[in-house]
């Protein structure tokens, strides 16, 4: 189990690089680039020239990219040249890191809280009205594209509901510890902030919840069916034991393992939605700031966010792995 | 290779193919064949909205009760049951006519998409060793990337967006799904008794792979395109909304014309509505449509 997870975590460094490398590369290759971003209109032959030499942009790519991994060694990830100007990438991330941890933590456990219960009884229920409804609501939750749910939340329910609209909290006197809002309220006593920046989190985190949510909802659906229809559930029937230990020991503990593989992926895919949902809720988290680092091709802000998004991405998944010899016993080591 | 698996085997050379049943049982669903209607009339519609549409879709022919300043859209009146759009162009057509651009994008991303992740995962499949490693490093790198941000890096690597690069960046995510699918049933299909038979008898290593091994794993690559036709026209659409789509709104697309209204999206609900609901549907569709041919082609829905 050590041993296995010591090669995938050296694996992962792999990734990182070779990703890092491709990224340097590609975003060179985009148009633009910082230079014309940042001088716009008042651009001049002399100053773009002056400002490309500032920005270290003058020099061989395997120079810029070795100096930059010599640099990020020592913590210096650059700084940002379109999304905060003169803020240093690595300031940026731990700032909008945290929301949108925040923001797709309460997604997935929505997610998880909904799809799970909601998969075992249609599939209980199997054909009956209650079954269809949920699939064709599924099936349907797939098929909304995100921003236009975000649309319809933040200007249908916002004021339906008296919910917040936007931001990740009102300006309100609250301290900052952790830059999690809501734990940062139940840190310092401050009640009243955690409240109001769960206000602020419901209707995006329902927004970027829907498509987990179908996705989690079917695989527990046919997973729960598959185990229905075994032997050891029948055998278990037929000893007498009562409904809530068989669904516990027999049916969940069984039909987990699909389930928790597509929570991590879910998980993992959240950001896409992420950077829409952020969008319209202009909810200042990393996925607001990788699309207005596009716009203005911020290449330092872009290189963190995307490689810290893929190194998320990849950790999530080994914990799923690693999850499996935890709820199945016969799974150990590889 | 379980006894029941083998029955079915023997089963299928006696006439009954694992397609014929599945069709079989597909006429009979009514889930299959809703979706099956659905796509039906998209695809016609798309194909005969030029003749359809009432209007020219690029035309701005209520142009006279557009008031730019005032931000007011044009009423639905005779003639023009849905009113106009931004621009003061007929709605309904723009709706009509833009189910082409949307099939076009669908269908063209999807292509595209088949095409790298069949080649790729061929190459890693029928080949192996390093080849197979190196291909499908590729892909975990590809995949370690969320899909919207790939087609969004893809999208911004060109200077001037338009429908071409966003096919491309759409289809790109879908190459390593494609891939790693076709890889995984090519591996199985290698040990296999045909493929096994064959080299005995000498065929060529190519004839192996294009005439046995290709086509036998063809199945679950052709459902996952139905599903990926959903997912194309639904992350086109997120990417118009992030600005990477189509600057030229002479021809409609449904995903457009959704993000085209989002300044005002609160005061006229009804312009993103329309596309929305479109999109919704036909995705719907094509989503029906696969999930119900997966679950048919699965050897273990046989009974």
């Amino acid at each position: 189990m050590l041993r296995y997870t010591i090669r995938r975590l050296i694996q992962l460094v792999g990734v990182v690089l070779v990703l890092s490398l491709l990224l340097f590369a590609w975003l060179r290759l985009l148009p633009g680039g910082p230079v014309s971003a940042l001088l716009g209109d008042r651009s001049t032959p002399e100053k773009a020239a002056e400002l490309t030499k500032q920005l270290g942009l003058d020099q061989p790519i395997f120079v810029q990219y070795f100096k930059f991994l010599g640099r990020a060694a020592t913590g210096d990830f650059g700084t940002s040249t379109g999304v905060q100007p003169g803020d240093s990438a690595l300031d940026i991330f731990l700032q909008r890191f945290p929301a949108t941890i925040e923001l797709s933590f309460f997604a997935i456990v929505i997610a998880i809280a909904v799809g799970v219960p909601l998969g075992y009884l249609a599939a209980k229920r199997r054909g009956g009205w209650f079954d269809n409804l949920s699939v064709i609501g599924s099936l349907i939750g797939v098929a909304v594209p995100v921003f236009f749910l975000a649309y319809l939340l933040k200007d249908v329910a916002s004021s339906a509901l008296g919910l917040p609209s936007s931001g990740r909290q009102d300006a309100i006197d609250a301290t900052r510890v952790t830059g999690f809002f809501t734990l940062d309220g139940i840190i310092t006593g401050e009640w009243d902030a955690t409240f109001n920046a769960l206000e602020h989190l419901i209707l995006p985190a329902i927004a970027l919840a829907t498509i987990p949510f179908a996705v989690i909802f079917r695989i527990t659906r046919a997973a729960v069916l598959d185990v229905l229809d075994e032997d050891f559930v029948r055998t278990a029937e037929s000893k007498g034991l009562t409904a809530p230990v068989i669904r516990r020991r027999h049916v969940l503990r069984n039909a987990m393992l699909p389930v928790v593989t597509t929570i991590g992926l879910q998980t993992g895919a959240l950001l896409s939605g992420a950077v829409l949902t952020e969008k319209v809720f202009s909810f200042a988290g990393v996925g607001e700031a990788l699309a207005i680092g596009f716009e203005r091709r911020d290449y330092p802000v872009l290189l963190l966010l995307i490689i810290m998004a893929a190194i998320v991405y990849v950790v999530v998944n080994l914990l799923v792995d690693l999850s499996y010899a935890l709820i199945d016993p016969r799974i150990r080591t590889r | 290779m379980t006894k029941k698996e083998k029955i079915d085997g023997l089963a299928e050379s006696a006439g009954t193919s694992l397609a014929a049943s599945a069709w079989k049982r597909l006429r009979r669903s009514p889930v299959f064949l809703t979706g099956a209607v659905i796509t039906g009339l998209f695809i016609v519609l798309s194909l005969l909205s030029p003749w359809l549409a009432p209007h020219d879709p690029s035309e701005p022919m209520l142009i006279d009760q557009v008031v730019k300043a005032r931000n007011e859209i044009p009423q639905a009146q005779p003639g023009h049951p849905l009113g106009g759009d931004l621009q003061g162009r007929d709605f309904l057509s723009r709706l009509l006519v833009g189910s082409q651009q949307t099939l076009v994008v669908g269908v063209g991303a999807t292509l595209i998409g088949l095409t790298g992740g069949l080649i790729l995962g061929t190459l890693a499949g029928a080949i192996g060793g390093w080849v197979d490693s190196l291909v499908m490093r590729m892909v975990d790198v590809m995949l370690s990337l969320p899909s919207l941000l790939l087609a969004f890096s893809i999208a911004a690597m060109f200077a001037r967006p338009s429908q071409f690069t966003l096919i491309l960046a759409v289809a790109i995510v879908q190459i390593p799904v494609f891939a790693r699918l076709l890889r995984g049933s090519m591996l199985a299909q290698r040990h296999s008794d045909h493929v096994l038979a064959a080299t005995a008898l000498g065929v060529k290593k190519g004839a192996i792979v294009f005439r046995h091994m290709l086509p036998n794993s063809l199945s679950p690559v052709i459902v996952q395109s139905t599903l990926v036709l959903a997912t194309a026209i639904i992350e086109a659409a997120a990417l118009s909304f992030l600005g990477l789509g189509n600057p030229d709104d002479r021809v409609p697309e449904w995903g457009q014309m959704l993000s085209d209204v989002q300044k005002v999206f609160d005061t006229h609900p009804h312009l993103a509505a329309w596309p929305a609901i479109c999109i919704i549907v036909v995705a719907l569709g094509f989503t029906l449509m696969g999930e119900t041919l997966r679950e048919a082609l699965d050897p273990k829905n046989r009974r």
